[in-house]
Formats: structure tokens, C-alpha cells, sequence
């Protein structure tokens, strides 16, 4: 608590901003219902980099990440205000004429926990292009394969990919997911903690993906792990109760950090 | 040290009466709980004896009827007229007819049933849900003659708008009026089947751009099959048991057909039609409504035992 009293140091202007972007929140609030858990948070992302959201849990990230394809539009008294904008064509996301699917068509998202739909391997992959209208068996086939590899799964499932998707093991069950995710091209990937329920060896298998991914996908990746976030990202964003504390490059937020704040969570004084 | 030792002696020999106190208290606890938990535990047993005793009559009294009647015409025979001169004991006239009218409110409350339970579960708000939900239990609770005399007097002279050769007793009538009845039951399992399927598959769908009903048909209800199954095979259960209303409109002459547009007898209306007259005990017409209650019940187990293994199965799925 005494953190909080501690006096706002502006943060100091010759800090470094990402450059092409993909997406910036601007003054972006949030709330379920009455209960506010974003304020005022402006965070850019840049294009073609992993840029992490750090903090201690219910600090709000993950409601962030969630804001970028509307998810909290699924659930009723939820609240947005402020604008996310999606480059290159620069239209605020969250207006209220734009159609949320229409959103997320662009983007896709990897959950906390491993989600296979109930099919089998390649109809998991195939959804995405299925629910956009591609019935060609021969660009699925093709576009599978494809997702599969970048994935880094092709080879441990090709001989089955009519397997229910359940059969798989954990890891292989969120790497599906990443394939699902990649099937359909997205501009901006979105990953909410996801290798929370993974073991080491298959967690470093994901991070080596993203390192792989980033040349053709933006990445907002939401992490408890700072060991993570320092190991994959190039841009932190450290958020606490709802707000963005300090926003940087990885390497400088990490080993000099102009808050406080930033200093005793990335030191493990908190959180 | 010794001090201290003689303390807790001390202690020991004060505290030694009120054990003992405590002790007898304990016990005559004890008994009185052992009398209140035997008690609990027949009352839980009642309705398994209720089970054990119905199952050993029925089989009883169709074992007596076995013995006049080979089982090889009591299953080939077309012909069911246990009451008349020339008696015949063919249950295929009633099984047809249970099964025409079992399966034309199977048509009616699967589609119809399948549909609302998943625009209740996914597109409805929850309030226009909690206004529905009510009145489907409203629609359970009307009693079976009523629908009886709807069928008879509503459903089929509506029907003979549309076809006027249309009997005034016909299966058809009384199967659609089945299906309406086991609506509630087949749209209440469907719905808690597709509401257990858990968010973040949903989530997961619409993250990939899905529409509303592209998640609703092609994740929640996959993910839902066997639960969905579970409801509609409890909903076959109810409507192969269902009495009341074929008794009163679907008219009481067993009738080899498989037309529903024809008269004809349920087992259940049959049994129903010959308990009410004055049999001689023990007579093999007393001893034939046991034998078709025996093959009723034996249809109805089955089909609960196979949706309630269904209905556990889809729990584990998650």
C-alpha cells in the first residue's frame, strides 16, 4: 500500500515509442457493470513484435487483451470507453457501429487453458476458414498443413488428423490451438497466459514459436511469468490495479526501470 | 517435577467423573442415532422394495401366462384379442401401435425440442429465459387427461380439417399431442446439456469470428451430443409409457398397422382398458395385462438405463 502513495514521477520523455504500429489503446477505461478495471490505460503495439502485458493477477491484462476482439461484448453489462485503433486503416475497434465479428475476423486469440473444440484435429484447424466460407477441400488441406507446421505440431500429428482433438496431450493440445489460431492469417495475435497449464519442456516449445512467429504476425501476449516476458518480448507494458504503470522496451524495463513501482515487481518485492 | 506430576494426577482424579458422565452420554447418543439412521436407511429402501416387489409380480404373473401362451406366438402372432372366444396373444398389434405413436411425438418434440433448447440456451437473454422456463413448467405440470381430451377434442378435428377421412380415433392425433407433452422434459435435459459445455469453447469460437449461430451449431451443440442424445432418449421413454392420452383418443382396438392415420391400442391403452373390466383373478386375461406390462416396463428400463449411462457420460467429457 505504501507503494501507492509514493509521488507520480512523470515518466521521463526520452523514452523510446514503438514504431510502425499495429494497434495502440488510446485512454481506453473498462467496466463490468459498475465495477471499473481499466483506466485511462494508452498502450501502442508494434507491428511485427511480441509485446507483453506483465502484473500481479487481477491487475486487468487479460481484460485488456480481451477488449482488442471485443470478447467482453459476449457477456451483458460490460462497458468500454476510450478507442483501440487498428492500423493501417486506423478505425477504433470499439465504436459502437463496428461489428464485433468483423473484428475478429482480423485477429485471432490462444486461451489460459488448452480449448480444443469436441473434433477432430483437422476440423479444429479447418474452423476458422470454415466459419469464413473456404469449403475448397484442397486449400484446407493445404492452409492445415501449413498452420500445423508453423505450429511446430506436423509432425507428431499428421498420421492423425482425423484424431478427436481431446487425444492429444496438453502441449500438443495448445499448439493446436495456436494452428487454429494461425489458419486464418491473423493480423494480430492475441495470447491470454498461454502456457499457464503447460510443463516447462512444452512451455519453451511455445516461446520458441513466438520468437519464430513474430516475422509474420503481431503478438500481445498477456504473462504472469516476467521470466517469460523478458525471454520473448520486445515491448512491456506493466499494468497494476487496472492501470499502466510503465511501458517500454523490454531489455530497459527490465534492467532499469524508471518506477519504483516496476522495480519492486520485476525484483519480486510484490505481486 | 513432582510437583508439577502430582498436579496432573490431581487434574486426572477431578476430571475422571465427568468422562465417565460424558461417556454414557455418548452412548445413549450414540443408540438414538443408530435408531434414526436405521430409520433413514428404510426409507430409502422403500422405494427400491417398491421396485423389487413391481418386477417380481410383473414377472410372476407373465410367468403364469407363459405357461398357457408359447412365447413364439406371444411374439409372431398379428393378433391380440385375449378377451374373445377365439383368443389370440400376437403383442405386435399393441407394439405397433406404441411405436406409431411413440414416433410421431418423437417427430414432433425432437426438432421442436432441439430448437428451443438451443435458442434458449444460446441466443435467448436471460430474461426472456427466465420468463420461458415457467411456462414450459407449467406446460409439464397440466394433467394427462387433459391432454387426452385435447388430443380427442382439439388435435384431431383440426386434422380433419386437413384430411376429412380421418378417423375420429387415430394414432396421429395423440402423437402429436405425446410430443407436446414430453416437450418440456426433452427441452429442459437439451438445455442443461448445452449450458454444461463450458465457456471457453464458446469463446474459442467466437474468437475465430464465428456467428452465433455458426458457435451454437457447430461447437456447443457437438460438444453437447450426448447429452442431447440422453434427452431424447428419456423423452422416447416417456412417450413409450405415455397412457392417458392414447387411451382416450387413439381409440382401444389393437390393430396391426403402422399407419398413424388408423385406430388403433398402446400396451398402455390396452392394460388400461382391461384393468378397469371385471376380470376373474387369475383367468389368462387377468394374467395378459402382465405379460404386456412386463414388456412395457422392460422397454421403458431400457431406454431410461441408456439415456441416464448417456446423460453421466457427457458430464466426463470436459
Amino acid at each position: 500500500m505504501e507503494l501507492m502513495e509514493l509521488p507520480h514521477i512523470e515518466s521521463p520523455e526520452d523514452r523510446v515509442l514503438p514504431k510502425p504500429l499495429k494497434a495502440e489503446a488510446r485512454s481506453l477505461s473498462f467496466s463490468y457493470g459498475s465495477r471499473p478495471a481499466l483506466r485511462n490505460l494508452s498502450i501502442p503495439i508494434a507491428e511485427y513484435k511480441i509485446t507483453a502485458l506483465i502484473g500481479p493477477s487481477g491487475c486487468g491484462k487479460s481484460t485488456f487483451l480481451r477488449c482488442f476482439n471485443r470478447m467482453h461484448d459476449l457477456y451483458p453489462g460490460t462497458c468500454y470507453e476510450g478507442e483501440i485503433l487498428l492500423y493501417p486503416d486506423g478505425r477504433n475497434i470499439l465504436a459502437r457501429e463496428v461489428d464485433p465479428i468483423e473484428v475478429r475476423m482480423r485477429l485471432a486469440m490462444v486461451f489460459q487453458k488448452p480449448n480444443p473444440f469436441p473434433k477432430s484435429v483437422y476440423e479444429n484447424v479447418a474452423y476458422g476458414l470454415k466459419v469464413r466460407g473456404v469449403m475448397d477441400r484442397r486449400i484446407l488441406d493445404e492452409k492445415i498443413e501449413q498452420a500445423l507446421r508453423s505450429a511446430a505440431l506436423w509432425e507428431e500429428v499428421k498420421d492423425r488428423l482425423s484424431a478427436q482433438a481431446t487425444s492429444l496431450s496438453g502441449g500438443q493440445q495448445q499448439r493446436l490451438c495456436m494452428a487454429r489460431a494461425l489458419a486464418i492469417d491473423p493480423e494480430l495475435l492475441l495470447l491470454d497466459e498461454p502456457t499457464s497449464a503447460l510443463d516447462p519442456i512444452a512451455t519453451a516449445n511455445i516461446e520458441e514459436l513466438l520468437l519464430d512467429l513474430k516475422r509474420r504476425v503481431t503478438i500481445l501476449i498477456v504473462t504472469h511469468n516476467m521470466q517469460q516476458a523478458a525471454r520473448v518480448s520486445d515491448w512491456t507494458a506493466f499494468m497494476y490495479l487496472g492501470e499502466l504503470v510503465e511501458f517500454g522496451l523490454t531489455k530497459q524495463l527490465f534492467t532499469n526501470p524508471s518506477r519504483k513501482q516496476t522495480e519492486d515487481y520485476i525484483t519480486g518485492r510484490f505481486g | 517435577m513432582n510437583k508439577s506430576l502430582a498436579a496432573v494426577r490431581e487434574v486426572i482424579r477431578i476430571s475422571e467423573p465427568v468422562i465417565a458422565e460424558a461417556t454414557v452420554r455418548r452412548r445413549t447418543q450414540h443408540r438414538r442415532e443408530q435408531v434414526i439412521e436405521s430409520g433413514l436407511f428404510l426409507a430409502a429402501m422403500m422405494s427400491v422394495a417398491a421396485t423389487v416387489a413391481i418386477l417380481t409380480v410383473l414377472l410372476w404373473e407373465s410367468l403364469g401366462f407363459f405357461q398357457a401362451v408359447s412365447l413364439t406366438d406371444f411374439l409372431t402372432d398379428t393378433l391380440w384379442t385375449p378377451l374373445f372366444d377365439d383368443a389370440h396373444y400376437g403383442i405386435l398389434p399393441l407394439l405397433a401401435g406404441t411405436m406409431v405413436t411413440s414416433l410421431v411425438g418423437l417427430l414432433v418434440a425432437i426438432p421442436v425440442g432441439t430448437v428451443s433448447a438451443i435458442y434458449l440456451s444460446e441466443f435467448a437473454s436471460s430474461r426472456l429465459r427466465e420468463l420461458i422456463k415457467p411456462v414450459l413448467e407449467l406446460l409439464g405440470a397440466v394433467p394427462t387427461v387433459v391432454y387426452g381430451y385435447f388430443a380427442l377434442l382439439v388435435v384431431t378435428p383440426a386434422l380433419q380439417k386437413l384430411w376429412p377421412d380421418l378417423p375420429g380415433f387415430n394414432m396421429l392425433g395423440p402423437g402429436i399431442v405425446i410430443g407436446i407433452m414430453i416437450l418440456p422434459l426433452v427441452i429442459s435435459l437439451s438445455e442443461d446439456a448445452m449450458r454444461a459445455v463450458p465457456m471457453v469453447l464458446r469463446e474459442g469460437s467466437y474468437a475465430t469470428g464465428a456467428t452465433r449461430l455458426q458457435t451454437a451449431w457447430r461447437v456447443v451443440v457437438p460438444a453437447a451430443t450426448s447429452g442431447l442424445v440422453a434427452a431424447h432418449v428419456l423423452g422416447v421413454s416417456r412417450a413409450v409409457g405415455e397412457t392417458m392420452v392414447v387411451a382416450i383418443a387413439a381409440g382401444q382396438n389393437p390393430n396391426l398397422t403402422w399407419n398413424p392415420m388408423e385406430p388403433a391400442a398402446t400396451i398402455t391403452a390396452y392394460i388400461v382398458q382391461v384393468a378397469l373390466g371385471d376380470l376373474p383373478h387369475g383367468s389368462i386375461g387377468y394374467q395378459s395385462i402382465f405379460a404386456a406390462g412386463f414388456v412395457l416396463a422392460a422397454m421403458t428400463f431400457t431406454f431410461n438405463m441408456l439415456g441416464h449411462v448417456m446423460r453421466k457420460r457427457f458430464r466426463e467429457v470436459y
